[in-house]
């Protein structure tokens, strides 16, 4: 029998606000526990919440991202259930009417160019805090840090047919966000966070099968072997004339397995009801042109506007949008230098990701300046420096060196570019090993590297190595 | 010295003929003899006494405010900071708050010198003071008799002269009742005008922190100084203040007087039927105009309020688990036990029935039938008394169908007990501001009348109520000290 696979996938980002989206209370990540907590993230009695706009603000550039309504009315509703770690024993969410509805996201997979993945909704909702099981023997421990940071919880219509396309999905919104300066992405933190509903029905069948929900994702790789796996148990239970559950499973990355952690029937009834401490959210004419002049450029702008220069490969573009501070650093080091846009891209993609991945930094503390890197780039091209050099004044200006210009100097090597020099070398060595040369002359072309070497070392590597490689072709011919 | 007003008292201090020391003292020791109302559930003579110094520096460098140095309570579900706050629960029995409500803040700001907290309904629900874990207040005026609820001790201290003030809070009358109860003055404001923060909530929607005090002149007084936007109060309203003590003595007329049909039906007590007409007749002697109103809605205001009240209610209590503050069970195995547990034992019955309730009406299956239903039926009780206040200046009739009743009366049976706010509710599902003025006495029992108007007409209202009690005295008839509770 036949199966199709059918997921709908609901993230939740955290939006990089600098406060809470109802209290003062700060939302870095890792500071010591209950430090970012203020009396009203406590939920302590008789404490009111007070609506952050910037975090509307988020929304509303994440809807005009992708295409949606922005709803100029929108309202936070309470959503009921007890737990240590939420302390008003509600979350303030939106339910009925949500402030982004009906938008779509365009990804690229092997089979299909162009999908539109439809976004049924976007709603901004408070986080819980965090229990600690391990932080004490008998206790478990509450850090209400996380309690009250801003989420955008994107949901889209069961659209999705494969784990590629759900990757595909996850990746381009995960660019999107980062794009957008809205969400940092990072999922190890749990600023992106990922849950997979996931169904399988006959191929013919139109009705959608009973679905699952996928939780604890925290990397794109899990939700692939996630889904992989329950595909293949809902897959093993149907075809043995059983029936998938509707329930709430656990992805463990240890065993490679789901396990169940909520069924159906054991689900909350949430009671949800709009929060009267709270007034609905309208958004005017002036609120979405302010937006939208705000607007960055986006992925998809990016990528065709680099696709016109044919120079670069669909790798390179990737590369760059890897990262908003890469991406960024690109395109204030490609200002200021006159160097080929391919050459800046493969000393980034190369030399300059080598520093950092050594460093164990990214691009968004740069290890070597902008301005460095772009003067760096000037000398290479007008061949005052060989790579070689350029490396090496490289090295020095990660370890700390901030003087290009003296580096350039006290390195001494100012390159040998004069013809007549480099002439005079390669006619000296040419000469000091004739046989070599009959052998390259016969064929052996694996010797000229031979040669470059030895011009360079002769040179101390102040020469230029493609004009060395120009110039022993032309007198070896 | 505890007859005067507010502004005899003020003039007093700032002429210094009178201390703030002195009239604190003064206070404290009557609060001392009253001991068997139990209208207080803290009382702190040494923050009093350290507070009055403090006012009488500021008295004496001639920096003092109209409310500068007067002794005042707060009801119990204000924060502070300097003492407990309980809201009359167990649960908070040893709650400590580390910060204070707005009002708190403001009132302190204007120099006034904080006596203590005052008894409450617990949570602030109920209308005879009896939910109280701190046990029930006594009406002054006869002290086998409920002073009504749930700001009862704040009504009550007010009415035997413990204290010249008191803060209130009103969900479904909790001012407004007591305050006719114990024959004294007290006005819910316009929802959205005095600040919710730092009130614990019992109804967000509904909720209103108000004055009370003797006379309308004392309450605009307070009003002025406890009103106006608060930042932290996303429901608060940010326009700017009218000066309240200054439109006390506006001209009275053009006034027009509605007075609804429905206030005046057989289980109303005809004495108190005969009081409101008596009182209205002294509207009408000046020139007032009167408009018969038929109010269709009003058999649905209080099932209305008590599906809205007690939905808001059950989330607005559910910080309460025993977990971060307040009382925590000693005999739990589990998480869910701890909760469970907690709440069991620390909650009184009606709490626990108004929670039940209000779960009930937000559960699946019920919802529609019976939160989304109770607040299209809110819309159109909203839109009955604006309709009917674009054609009148005020809304009069009882604040309640009966006088105080006493004390146990009807406590077994809730609904009957719930029909106490009959009168009351309107106010609080439209936002509008309301308040009761003493009019006269039945059978030795003060009655409340209730002024109703449109949003953000407390100048008119308090207007209004100056007028009349220019002409009459009921607001200066206290109860007799010698009947034991001095």
């Amino acid at each position: 029998m036949s199966w199709e696979t059918v997921i709908g996938l609901e993230v939740h980002a955290q939006l990089k606000t600098k406060s809470k989206l109802f209290s003062a209370a700060p939302t870095k990540y890792g500071a010591p526990a209950n430090s970012q907590t203020s009396f009203i993230d406590a939920g302590l009695p008789g404490v009111l919440p007070v609506l952050n706009r910037e975090a509307v603000y988020m929304a509303i550039k994440f809807g005009l991202a992708v295409n949606a309504e922005i709803n100029d009315l929108s309202y936070f509703e309470r959503k009921n259930y007890f737990y240590p770690d939420l302390p008003k024993g509600y979350q303030i969410s939106q339910f009925q009417r949500p402030i982004i509805s009906n938008g779509y996201l365009e990804i690229n997979t092997t089979h299909h160019i162009g999908k539109k993945v439809i976004i049924e909704r976007a709603h901004l909702e408070e986080d819980a805090g965090k229990s600690l099981h391990e932080a004490h023997p008998v206790y478990t421990g509450i850090d209400l840090n996380r309690a009250g940071t801003p989420l955008l919880e994107i949901v889209t219509t069961p659209c999705l047919f494969s784990a590629e396309e759900t990757i595909a999905y996850l990746k381009s919104l995960h660019q999107l966000l980062r794009f957008l300066d809205i969400c940092d992405g990072n999922m190890q933190e749990g600023s992106f966070r990922c849950d997979v509903n996931i169904s399988l029905k006959r191929k013919d069948c139109p009705q959608l099968g009973t679905r699952t929900e996928l939780k604890n994702l925290n990397s794109f790789r899990f939700v692939e072997k996630a889904i992989a796996h329950e595909q293949l148990r809902q897959q093993d239970l149907l075809e043995a004339g059983q029936s998938v559950l509707q329930e709430t499973r656990l992805y463990s990355p240890a065993t490679d397995t789901t396990h169940s952690i909520r069924t159906k029937e054991c689900e909350n009834d949430y009671r949800y009801f709009p929060d009267p401490d709270l007034l609905p959210v309208k958004i005017s004419k002036n609120d979405l042109a302010q937006v939208e002049m705000d607007m960055p450029l986006l992925p998809n702008q990016i990528r065709a506007d680099l696709l016109t220069n044919h120079s670069l490969l669909p790798e390179d573009i990737e590369f760059l949008l890897s990262s908003p501070a890469l991406f960024r650093f690109f395109k204030d080091v490609q200002s200021k230098t006159h160097a080929p846009t391919k050459i800046l891209i493969n000393w980034l993609k190369g030399t300059y990701s080598a520093a950092l991945n050594e460093a164990g930094m990214t691009f968004e503390n740069p290890l070597v300046s902008v301005d460095h890197l772009a003067s760096l780039l000037n000398h290479l091209t007008d061949k005052t420096i060989s790579a070689k050099n350029a490396k090496a004044i490289f090295a020095s200006l990660t370890a700390g060196a901030d003087d290009i210009d003296a580096l350039i100097a006290s390195i001494g090597c100012q390159q040998v570019d004069t013809e007549e020099g480099i002439d005079e070398i390669i006619h000296a060595i040419i000469a000091n090993y004739p046989q070599q040369a009959a052998d390259y002359r016969a064929g052996k072309e694996k010797l000229l590297g031979f040669f470059v070497g030895q011009v360079l070392k002769q040179t101390k590597g102040k020469a230029d190595p493609e004009q060395v490689n120009h110039l022993l072709r032309k007198y070896l011919a | 010295m505890h007859t005067l007003s507010l502004r005899e008292m003020t003039q007093a201090l700032q002429k210094q003929q009178l201390s703030s020391t002195e009239l604190t003292q003064h206070f404290l020791n009557r609060i001392s003899n009253a001991k068997t109302l139990n209208a207080f559930i803290t009382i702190d003579e040494q923050q009093a006494m350290a507070a009055a110094a403090d006012a009488d520096k500021i008295l004496i460098r001639g920096d003092g405010k109209p409310l500068t140095g007067i002794p005042m309570a707060h009801k119990d579900i204000f924060c502070t900071q300097t003492m407990p706050t309980t809201c009359g629960s167990k649960m908070l029995a040893d709650f400590h708050s580390p910060y204070q409500a707005t009002i708190v803040k403001r009132l302190a700001e204007q120099g006034a010198v904080l006596l203590g907290k005052t008894n409450m309904d617990e949570f602030a629900m109920g209308s005879a003071n009896e939910s109280s874990y701190f046990g029930h207040v006594k009406n002054p005026w006869a002290l086998n008799r409920t002073p009504g609820g749930s700001s009862g001790g704040s009504a009550s201290a007010i009415a035997a002269n413990l204290i010249p003030y008191a803060t209130g809070s009103d969900t479904g009358g909790s001012i407004r009742q007591p305050a006719a109860f114990c024959g004294i003055s007290g006005l819910k404001p316009t929802y959205g005008l005095a600040s919710r923060f730092g009130m614990i909530a019992f109804a967000s929607s509904l909720d209103q922190a108000g004055p009370m005090a003797h006379s309308a002149e004392d309450l605009a007084y307070i009003l002025q100084a406890m009103a106006g936007f608060d930042e932290n109060d996303s429901t608060s309203i940010n326009k700017p203040l009218p000066d309240y003590p200054a439109a006390l003595n506006k001209p009275l007329t053009p006034l027009r007087i509605g007075l609804p049909t429905c206030f005046f039906q057989p289980q109303v007590d005809s004495n108190i039927q005969q009081a409101i007409t008596d009182a209205v007749k002294v509207f009408e002697q000046a020139g007032a105009e009167i408009v018969e109103l038929n109010l269709s809605m009003q058999p649905l205001w209080v099932p209305c309020y008590y599906v809205i009240a007690c939905a808001e209610a059950s989330s607005n209590l559910s910080r309460f688990d025993g977990i971060r503050f307040g009382y925590r069970t000693p005999h739990a195995d589990s998480l869910i036990e701890l909760i469970t547990r907690s709440r069991h034992e620390a909650f009184g019955i009606e709490v626990k029935r108004r929670i039940l309730t209000g779960t009930y009406v937000l559960s699946s299956g019920y919802f529609d039938d019976y939160y989304v239903q109770a607040q299209k039926v809110r819309r159109m009780i909203q839109n009955e008394l604006q309709t009917a206040l674009a054609q009148v200046d005020v809304i009069i009739g009882p604040t309640t169908p009966t006088c105080a009743f006493k004390l146990g009366e009807k406590i077994t049976n809730p609904t009957e007990r719930y029909l106490a706010d009959v009168f009351t509710v309107a106010a609080n599902l439209a936002g509008l501001p309301a308040l009761s003025i003493p009019v006269g006495f039945s059978a030795g029992l003060p009655i409340g009348m209730q002024l109703m108007g449109a949003h953000f007409s407390e100048s008119r209202l308090l207007n209004l109520a100056h007028y009349y009690q220019q002409c009459t005295d009921w607001h200066q008839t206290r109860p007799n000290d010698e009947r034991g509770f001095t």
